[in-house]
């Protein structure tokens, strides 16, 4: 298993402080950009699928589990997260937390399920699980099938924070991005993180040293789908939507494909990735289905000339961890 | 009765194709240690290949049979020569993910030119022979009606099956096959072809797929995403049956297809998600599958 990251580095103290001085350039970069005039919906958006492709990598890149099924946490908890504030009109926070709480119960139940098989078995079972979800999201009344769930109101945040401003939004989103952030990094160089990056590297010999290995990864794979799932929340209230496109499996595809991108296994990679994936999608828009043929083209290139990912490449010229 | 029987048959023709494509995974799983996220673009190719060869080339149903997997094949060996070959020794997941971009580009490329909806492909009318009509018409077999272009299919696939069964169990080319999958550098130093073979073996498990592709088009319609969705219930009949045996491939696939024609009867709601619900059934029960290793 130890294809997929070839050249982690030891967390030494100087690992350390690179991470944080990039950390904290992210951090102002991305403050500073309603004062810049940039499009802050786009922005938005690539913070909602870059958190989203952060609890992916978790995952892949320290767990060496690829799911192929993400969508149905970012789907499960936007259609709970809409539906709690159009038709039972909750608080913001309220819907957030009813969001986060059904991806969670979903990761729950969906990692029991897959965690019994490994490897490329896992890859196809989470891919399943999505489609069943997909399906069962198509006929159930509440989420108005194909129509989805529309006009959600945005409402008050903690009562003071007017969601309906674009600005207020923007840091609110960051905010959480950030939360969201923070808590993978934290959790990648915890003791936790250290025992799953030894089950990535050789799940038997971490079984002959008394560990668990199935809860362990059961654990990972619910911290991840959770977090997903906020992703999706909040994406509501940027998308003021929810719908069958963020349950398909293509959706699926496009977080895998933004995490590639990055870099699978690097901290900040899924978070360039996104942002590369969600402007491509802006600007390509009006090329139709060649916005597909151009992923996939992308998924090829990656695969066969570029496996470390944009960060994982500077990365590896500077002999840092990043 | 009537509408059971017919949803039997409607299942008993989904079988065959989920038999035909979880085949050929399992052949090229067992060799190229890939799972070919392609393989439901590569069945859509073969229904357009024998689209385009009566559109623009006049040539019938019959010679599509043939032509297509054939076409459909060589440019699977392409592929594979030109890009699965190099991730040899990676981890399996870049498998997944490279022939997934490919999947991608074939099915975007098609739908461009094709759009989203469905293209008739007529069930063929030759050779007539007294009052058949080629495959169209249907017998009346006292308790149902059996169209024989449907009746056509399920035999022609079984037949199919049991053909490459027998090729890769009972012959010598199986033989060495097997072995190569076993240990390919042993095999090498027996003066055999190895990756020669690889080559033929993702030929022939593209082959199986085109051929069902052929078989679908009279009665599905030839789509550009006539793959995308079903490859994920192929994904799932795999990893109910595992990719150990071709002939749990081979029964599995069949059995899976007349239980969802079943449900189409009993509970049509759940048509859509039966084979999914039973993959989470295996999985709780019997985790490594119903014949396969765990993997």
């Amino acid at each position: 298993m130890s294809a997929l990251t070839d050249d982690t580095l030891p967390a030494t103290p100087r690992v350390l402080r690179d991470e944080i001085i990039v950390f904290a350039a992210m951090a102002l970069l991305l403050a500073s950009v309603p004062f810049t005039g940039i499009y802050p919906f786009f922005v938005m958006q690539a913070l909602c699928f870059a958190l989203l492709a952060c609890a992916f990598n978790l995952l892949i890149g320290y767990g060496g589990l690829l799911s192929f099924g993400h969508a149905m946490f970012l789907g499960t908890a936007g259609y709970c997260t809409a539906h709690a504030l159009k038709v039972w009109g909750t608080s913001p926070e309220i819907g957030i937390l009813i969001g986060v709480v059904a991806a969670a119960a979903l990761s729950v139940v969906t990692g029991f399920i897959s965690i019994r098989r490994q490897g490329i078995y896992f890859s196809m079972i989470t891919l399943a699980l999505s489609q069943l979800l997909y399906f069962i999201y198509l006929q159930a009344p509440f989420t108005h099938g194909e129509d989805g769930i529309q006009g959600i109101p945005q409402g008050y945040l903690f009562g003071i924070f007017n969601l309906a401003k674009p600005t207020v939004l923007y840091y609110v989103v960051l905010a959480g991005f950030l939360g969201g952030f923070l808590l993978i990094y934290r959790t990648i160089n915890s003791p936790f993180g250290e025992v799953l990056k030894s089950i990535r590297e050789n799940e038997q010999r971490a079984i002959s040293l008394g560990y668990k290995t199935d809860q362990y990864k059961l654990m990972a794979f619910i911290l991840s789908g959770t977090l997903a799932g906020f992703a999706g929340s909040l994406k509501v209230f940027v998308a003021q939507n929810a719908s069958l496109t963020d349950v398909h499996w293509t959706m699926s595809g496009e977080i895998v494909l933004m995490t590639l991108v990055g870099g699978l296994g690097t901290i900040f990679g899924p978070v360039v990735g996104a942002f590369i994936i969600i402007a491509m999608q802006q600007y390509l828009a009006g090329f139709g289905q060649w916005v597909t043929v151009i992923q996939g083209v992308i998924f090829v290139a990656c695969v066969l000339t570029f496996r470390r990912g944009i960060i994982g490449e500077i990365a590896h010229f500077l002999r840092r961890s990043l | 009765m009537q509408a059971l029987y017919a949803q039997l048959l409607v299942g008993l023709i989904n079988g065959s194709f989920y038999a035909l494509l979880s085949l050929g995974l399992a052949v090229i799983f067992g060799m190229l240690n890939i799972i070919n996220f392609a393989h439901g673009a590569l069945y859509m190719m073969g229904a357009f290949c024998s689209y385009f060869l009566l559109q623009y080339l006049g040539i019938g149903y019959w010679w599509a049979l043939l032509i297509a997997p054939i076409v459909v094949g060589i440019f699977g060996m392409i592929l594979e020569r030109t890009m699965l070959q190099w991730l040899t020794g990676l981890d399996h997941l870049y498998g997944l993910l490279l022939t997934f971009g490919i999947a991608l580009i074939v099915q975007g490329v098609f739908q461009n030119y094709f759009g989203s909806s469905g293209l008739p492909y007529a069930i063929p009318d030759y050779p007539q022979v007294g009052d058949w009509r080629g495959l169209q018409g249907g017998i009346n077999l006292g308790f149902m009606f059996l169209p024989i272009y449907r009746g056509w299919v399920v035999i022609f696939s079984l037949i199919v099956c049991i053909a490459t069964w027998y090729l890769i169990e009972k012959t010598r080319l199986g033989a060495n096959l097997r072995a190569a999958t076993e240990n390919p550098t042993l095999v090498r130093a027996f003066g055999i072809n190895v990756p020669r073979m690889i080559t033929l073996t993702y030929g022939l498990g593209v082959g199986l797929a085109a051929l069902a592709g052929v078989l679908s088009a009279p009665i599905n319609q030839v789509r550009p995403l006539m793959g995308a969705d079903l490859i994920i219930v192929v994904f799932a009949v795999v990893v109910i049956g595992g990719m150990g045996s071709i002939m749990g491939s081979i029964i599995t696939g069949f059995a899976l297809g007349v239980i969802e024609g079943l449900t189409k009867y009993f509970y049509p709601e759940a048509s859509n998600t039966v084979v999914f619900v039973l993959m989470v059934l295996v999985l709780l029960i019997k985790p490594a599958g119903l014949t396969g290793r765990a993997a």
